[in-house]
């Protein structure tokens, strides 16, 4: 990797694979599934060269459980996967959210439910991403909506990951998986790139899961000297098992807290208002690509938009949503699934104005004209 | 005297195990066959899954990863492709490894991945009260086998060997000098290692199928006990309800993160 500007032609998968070498991904643990097998395969071709390891595992599960051993044991770690690996991966995925264990989750959505549409986009794991494992848990999901994006998030998700101790879904879809554009690539020598933070004091008085003023306990990974214990049972400051009410409450509520706290340094967003516009569009991943370019075409007919495009959608930037919904009458939500997302924006907008949605599941993108003809048919009212 | 506080967390005792239990007898062996090897306790990763033996990690002074139900192994898999130096060691038990973690259990056999398995079999899931395991013997009772278990029991040992396993050994809680050089033998060698360790729950196995308390199924345990030398001269009819113990395989063959680094090394090299 060169330290200058690379302008080069690649695809999303492409693009995230190479972001996460560029992240310090040193660790890939995967198993095939289309439209994500690409991450793999470059990953496998890649990570060995620079001195990180790649393994195919047996299936999905033991994916998610061998990022997890690697992280533990000092590798920033990743897997990839698509719906039904994804819902495989959902018990271990919990662990590392109880067990604070970095890890980034690359979910590149195909048309679900079951088998679905293998070769077809699709954003029907959206809530999934956010409540598929079982219990209240934190988790970090983003969504980008073109390659460049890809490489950038990729980084980032292992730099939230790595800050926060927690797992961070990328969020893509077969469109952006496979879409091949031309990408400038950032300068990697100007990226930042969190490392993990590690313990100041001496083993014997190290707390694997200590209460800190920042609600997160500082990770130091085997091998190093602090001898101490990972579970995925509910435990207390030491890291061993707990049904004491107190310590219950502590844990669940500090574990829930870090990523609601830090909701503003994490949620990364365009919002970009026409003074005055009564109609708002709220987009994400490549629905936003069908969003732009109906949100361009409104302008020109002199329609004013209030439009914000999400990075970040877990944890949801509602209170964005809120202050456009007590300014405009309408929020449209264009989604690759029956509605997930425009749901959250219906409690994030309490009331204060209409949620329009606009959805497609059969497999092809939403067309802007559609887009279009419904902010000309609000436009009108 | 052993000194069994070096390894122990003493403020973790004592043992959620119950009274007859063998795994506390595993427990201690495995920490002598440790101690043998001369591994620092920073060197050792531990891995378990979900069950009674599984809750072992948490006792004992290593770099301890307790997991979900059946994944210890592939867990192990990421430690120990990202830190090869460390010594990785999983302790589960037969519904573990062989039921929801069975694949995991002959995928890192068939890689010969350098972890070392210590398995628990009890013939039973007792964590949960007594169901029906991949090792419960035909026609034996448990919870979910009110007339009697209807399937077939797996051999676990002749699973890893078929699979790739470098090194297999079956002991038992009754011999457990013998067992504490199998462990030894078994963390020592490089490659997919295995000990089968036979231990008795008398709680969830032996109280329902009226096989006496846990002395009573140690002691039970020597009888049908046959050692592989013995057993290689008797006809396969004399060996039915029999265990075979002794090391039943310890072969040398190319392991898994060895090669990697490998070819780690020539990759890199060519790049320069």
């Amino acid at each position: 990797m060169e330290n200058q500007k690379q302008v080069r032609v690649m695809t999303g998968n492409e693009a995230c694979a190479e972001g996460a070498i560029v992240a310090g991904c040193r660790f890939f643990a995967g198993y095939p599934i289309t439209p994500s097998s690409e991450i793999a395969e470059i990953l496998s071709y890649l990570l060995p060269k620079v001195g990180g390891k790649f393994i195919q595992m047996e299936d999905e599960i033991a994916s998610m459980g061998a990022i997890i051993g690697g992280s533990l044991a000092g590798a920033k770690a990743m897997t990839a996967t698509s719906g039904p690996g994804f819902s495989l991966k959902q018990e271990n995925l919990g662990y590392a959210s109880l067990a604070e264990v970095p890890c980034v989750v690359v979910d590149v959505m195909r048309g679900g439910p079951s088998t679905g549409l293998p070769t077809l986009p699709s954003q029907g794991d959206i809530m999934q991403t956010r409540w598929g494992t079982h219990g209240d848990h934190p988790i970090i999901v983003l969504m980008p909506s073109g390659v460049r994006e890809v490489f950038e998030l990729t980084v980032r998700a292992f730099n939230l990951a790595e800050r926060y101790r927690v797992p961070v879904v990328l969020l893509m879809d077969e469109i952006i998986a496979h879409v091949s554009e031309k990408v400038t690539l950032p300068d990697v020598s100007e990226l930042e790139i969190v490392e993990r933070t590690k313990p100041t004091i001496p083993p014997e008085e190290f707390l694997p899961y200590q209460m800190t003023e920042s609600d997160i306990p500082p990770f130091v990974s085997f091998g190093e000297g602090y001898r101490y214990h990972v579970t995925g049972l509910v435990h207390d400051e030491t890291g061993f098992p707990t049904n004491n009410n107190e310590e219950i409450n502590r844990f669940l509520n500090r574990l829930n807290r870090k990523v609601i706290r830090y909701k503003d340094e994490i949620i990364e967003l365009e919002n970009e208002k026409d003074e005055g516009a009564r109609i708002g569009i709220f987009s994400f991943g490549s629905t936003s690509r069908s969003a732009r370019q109906a949100i361009a075409m409104a302008r020109d007919k002199g329609i004013k938009i209030h439009s914000i495009r999400t990075k970040v959608i877990w944890p949801f930037p509602d209170e964005q949503i809120l202050e456009m919904a007590e300014n405009v009458d309408y929020i449209i939500v264009p989604e690759l699934n029956f509605g997930q997302v425009a749901h959250e924006v219906e409690w994030a907008s309490r009331g204060k104005c209409e949620v329009i949605k606009i959805n497609r599941v059969d497999g092809e993108p939403i067309n802007p004209l559609q887009i279009l003809e419904t902010i000309e048919k609000l436009a009108s009212k | 005297m052993f000194n069994y506080e070096k390894y122990l967390r003493m403020d973790k005792l004592p043992l959620i195990w119950c009274a007859g239990c063998g795994d506390g007898i595993v427990l201690k062996s495995m920490l002598r066959a440790i101690d043998r090897t001369g591994l620092s306790k920073d060197e050792i990763a531990m891995v378990s899954g979900i069950g009674c033996s599984s809750r072992l990690t948490g006792y004992v002074d290593f770099n301890t990863l307790h997991t979900t139900h059946g994944r210890a192994i592939a867990y192990a898999t990421g430690i120990k492709m990202v830190k090869p130096e460390m010594t990785v060691i999983v302790v589960t038990g037969d519904g573990d490894a062989t039921a929801i973690g069975g694949n995991h259990y002959i995928h890192a056999a068939r890689r010969n991945i350098d972890l070392t398995v210590i398995l628990f079999n009890n013939h039973i899931y007792g964590m949960t009260g007594g169901q029906v395991s991949p090792t419960t013997p035909g026609g034996f009772f448990a919870s979910t086998a009110p007339y009697g278990n209807q399937d077939n029991a797996f051999n676990i040992s002749g699973l890893a060997q078929a699979a790739g396993a470098s090194f297999v050994a079956r002991g038992t809680v009754y011999d457990a000098v013998k067992l504490d050089r199998m462990i030894e033998k078994a963390i020592l060698k490089k490659g997919f290692s295995v000990v089968e360790v036979m231990t008795p729950c008398p709680t969830a196995f032996g109280r329902r199928n009226r096989l006496g308390n846990g002395a009573k199924m140690i002691m039970d345990l020597k009888k049908v006990s046959v050692s592989v030398e013995k057993a290689a001269k008797m006809e396969v009819e004399e060996l039915n309800d029999k265990i075979v113990t002794g090391i039943l395989m310890d072969v040398d063959k190319p392991e898994y993160t060895e090669r990697y680094l490998k070819l780690m090394e020539k990759l890199q090299n060519q790049s320069k």
